[in-house]
């Protein structure tokens, strides 16, 4: 013998017995078809509806973050707010946010970059002698723009001077071109807004969203610099919009802003504040919390299919032990260890829960292939690798737990009485 | 308990049928009790028993006598209640399960009654199978079994499955496996009961040739002509043992040759007639 051979043997030899184990775990799965299929049922089961679930959970996942990329997740709203126990003592407008509370916002918040207010109202339109009534009219900032990510599509946004002069201009989205009959650039064009003469100053783009805000169709829209707003309907509710420098400044941008306000609002320290702010970033949060928790659900059904599977698992190689005992007993005799024949039903009884758990894997990704064809939306669904080795993880150490038991059985018996067995 | 059995060195052991070869089996004060529920059977009692390399021994003894018992212990595939077993030098009486799973794997071939092959498996998969527990033929398992399957007369027949041999050769199978990590040993309880008397004669012919090529053979048989083939005859009765001679000093086989030189003619003579005969017609 030579030194190569010397040195590799026992390794060769503990590899060949484990590939030839396992071979014939699959041999004995395979010459037991239905039986084994059997067995296998309550794991493929269990294992393709988790990798279903988490999926169809990634699915959704990608669909809503992608909606709230759209909607832009350093967005920020704001309003004026009575808390419950003011409201006998503080009025509505007396909370309303103001153009200066905007501008000190503005000033002094290194984490706002950009705000506008919005006002919006419904009126009557006329143009060219023809009344559409009902109008959604909103005033806005030049910063809406941005914030909204809403650019012209012909002519200009509204500049310093229009806001600064209050002049009567207006620009449309392509739905009010729409239903106003306009021309297909209306830059220049004029229109009557509340018996005022608004000149046109371009048209916008309109944001397709799906899922949030104003879906389908889009509505027509016409908007006008805030200060002019203001000055026709001096009434109006009022909410400001805003960006941050950066996603995780919003906890920082959320305090600066409450601090900026409630010293401007001379709140006391015990008194709620009469404002109230919004995040995306929370929205997220929340449908994040409710993402773990079908994920736990999804890990508990699977604790649980792999416990009944791993009862069913253990069950037939039980019977499996018992069937064989005679051949385990010749094994024996011609001097099988007894480690080899606890590894023997080790691997056996592993073999059956990672095939079954592999089936359960493919049945599951088809469906996910399913969902993410025929549902539009479901278009990022995808099954995370990390959740695959999961499962092909817990299948494995369902099989060495459920063939344990029986395969020290076999290994503790002893050769004689084994072939001694009827 | 065991460790108190004083063992006859090689010095002191009798020297028995005239060789002074080394002892491959040595047997002092063996017991055997089975325990079912509140019963006991003693199925051996205080067996001493020396044999010698290259020795062809033949246990014999009414059915229930512990011949199976014996062998059993004498394979290692089960263990005395009482006293020691030095096989090849090595006390077994004092191994674990693994050390004698190696035992049985590297010093002994076993052969059964009933074969005790695998259903599903090839004959050369049936003779690799002791192979495959030892890392000793590794590189040369597939060869070995070849060549162990030729020396029994199989080389044409290594890919059938048990189910496509005759009885004969499926015991040849289970010869060959046997031999196939060239035991020191080989033991065969009854190799013969299950064939008839045409096959029979096919086995001992093939245990002579193993024996003539320095094999040491123990076979437990309940044929005086099988018996009549080994040097050596050990008679059990109840656990104990009841006689031990060479086979032309056993009373009872004397006994047995000169009925069948008065008459009858035995069953084994009676089938090598036949088979000359028929090889005589064919030529
Ligand atoms: N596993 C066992 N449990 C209990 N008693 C047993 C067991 N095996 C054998 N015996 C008893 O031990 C005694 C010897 O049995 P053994 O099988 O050695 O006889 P044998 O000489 O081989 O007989 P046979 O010629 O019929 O094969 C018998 O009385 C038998 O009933
Ligand atoms: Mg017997």
């Amino acid at each position: 013998m030579n030194p190569f051979r010397i040195f590799f043997a026992p390794l060769v030899f503990i590899l060949r017995l484990c590939v030839q184990t396992a071979f014939l775990a699959i041999g004995q799965i395979f010459s037991r078809f239905v039986r084994s299929s059997l067995t296998m049922f309550g794991i493929i089961i269990g294992v393709a509806v988790v990798i279903g679930t988490i999926g169809g959970l990634t699915g959704m996942k990608g669909f809503v973050l992608k909606e709230f990329e759209t909607f832009g997740a350093r967005k920020m709203f704001m309003w004026g707010y009575v808390p419950e126990d003011m409201r006998t003592t503080v009025s509505w407008s007396d909370v309303k946010l103001t153009t200066y509370e905007a501008n000190i916002i503005l000033e002094r918040a290194p984490s706002i970059e950009k705000l506008s207010p919005i006002c919006s109202m419904r009126m009557d339109a006329n143009y060219d002698g023809k009344l559409v009534r009902g109008v959604d009219v909103s005033g806005i900032w030049p910063d809406w723009h941005d914030i909204e990510d809403r650019q012209m599509i012909f002519g200009r946004p509204f500049s310093r001077i229009d806001i600064e002069e209050n002049r009567q201009v207006c620009f449309v989205n392509a739905a009010a071109v729409d239903e106003m009959k306009l021309d297909t650039d209306p830059t220049g064009d004029y229109l009557q807004l509340g018996g005022r003469r608004f000149l046109i100053v371009g048209l916008v783009e309109t944001k397709d969203l799906q899922f949030m805000g104003n879906g389908g169709d889009a509505q027509s829209e016409v908007f006008i610099p805030f200060e002019t707003h203001k000055m026709m309907n001096p009434y109006t509710w009022t909410n400001f919009l805003l960006q941050m420098t950066d996603p995780e400044q919003a906890a920082d941008a959320e305090a600066s802003i409450r601090f900026i306000l409630r010293k401007h609002r001379n709140l006391d320290p015990e008194a709620e504040d009469t404002f109230q702010i919004r995040m995306l970033q929370s929205v997220i949060e929340q449908f994040n919390v409710m993402a773990n928790g079908i994920t736990l659900v999804a890990s508990i059904i699977v604790g649980f299919t792999l416990l009944v599977g791993g009862v069913g698992i253990m069950n037939i190689m039980l019977a499996s032990v018992s069937e064989r005992t005679r051949e385990i007993g010749l094994r024996k005799a011609v001097g099988a260890q007894p480690l080899v024949v606890l590894l023997q039903f080790l691997i056996e009884a592993v073999v059956l829960c990672v095939v079954g758990g592999a089936i359960g894997v493919l049945i599951g990704m088809g469906i996910v292939t399913l969902l993410r064809q025929l549902v539009s939306w479901m278009s990022e669904a995808a099954v995370p690798p990390g959740w695959i080795i999961l499962a092909f993880g817990a299948c494995g150490f369902c099989g060495v737990v459920s063939g344990m038991f029986p395969a020290i059985k076999a290994a503790s018996l002893n050769p004689i009485n084994a072939l001694r067995h009827e | 308990m065991s460790a108190t059995t004083a063992i006859p060195t090689q010095a002191d052991a009798p020297a028995r049928a005239g060789a002074a070869a080394p002892a491959t089996i040595e047997i002092r004060g063996l017991h055997k009790v089975y325990k079912i529920g509140e019963e006991r059977v003693h199925a051996l009692r205080d067996v001493d028993l020396t044999i010698r390399r290259n020795e062809f021994v033949a246990i014999m003894g009414a059915s229930g006598s512990g011949k199976s018992t014996l062998m059993n212990i004498l394979g290692c595939l089960d263990g005395a209640t009482k006293g020691a077993y030095v096989l090849n030098g090595r006390p077994t009486h004092k191994m674990g399960m693994g050390r004698l799973a190696r035992v049985r794997n590297e010093e002994i071939g076993f052969i059964f009654q009933s074969f005790e092959l695998l259903p599903r498996a090839s004959a050369l998969k049936n003779v690799m199978l002791p192979m495959l527990y030892s890392a000793k033929h590794l590189f040369s398992a597939r060869r070995r079994a070849k060549r162990s399957l030729e020396m029994v007369g199989l080389a044409d027949r290594m890919g059938h499955k048990p189910n496509q041999l005759s009885g004969g050769q499926r015991q040849r199978v289970a010869v060959a496996r046997a031999l196939v990590n060239d035991p020191a040993l080989l033991l065969a309880d009854e190799p013969t009961g299950n064939l008839d008397s045409k096959t029979t004669v096919e086995i001992i012919d093939l245990f002579r040739e193993l024996h003539a090529s320095g094999q040491t053979i123990v076979i437990v048989t309940h044929e005086e002509d099988v018996a009549g083939h080994a040097e050596r005859i050990v008679r059990l009765r109840d656990g104990e043992v009841m006689s031990d001679y060479p086979t032309n000093d056993d009373p009872v086989h004397q006994d047995w040759i000169e009925r069948m030189a008065s008459g009858q003619g035995s069953r084994l003579e009676a089938a090598r007639d036949e088979t000359a005969s028929v090889e005589g017609a064919e030529a």
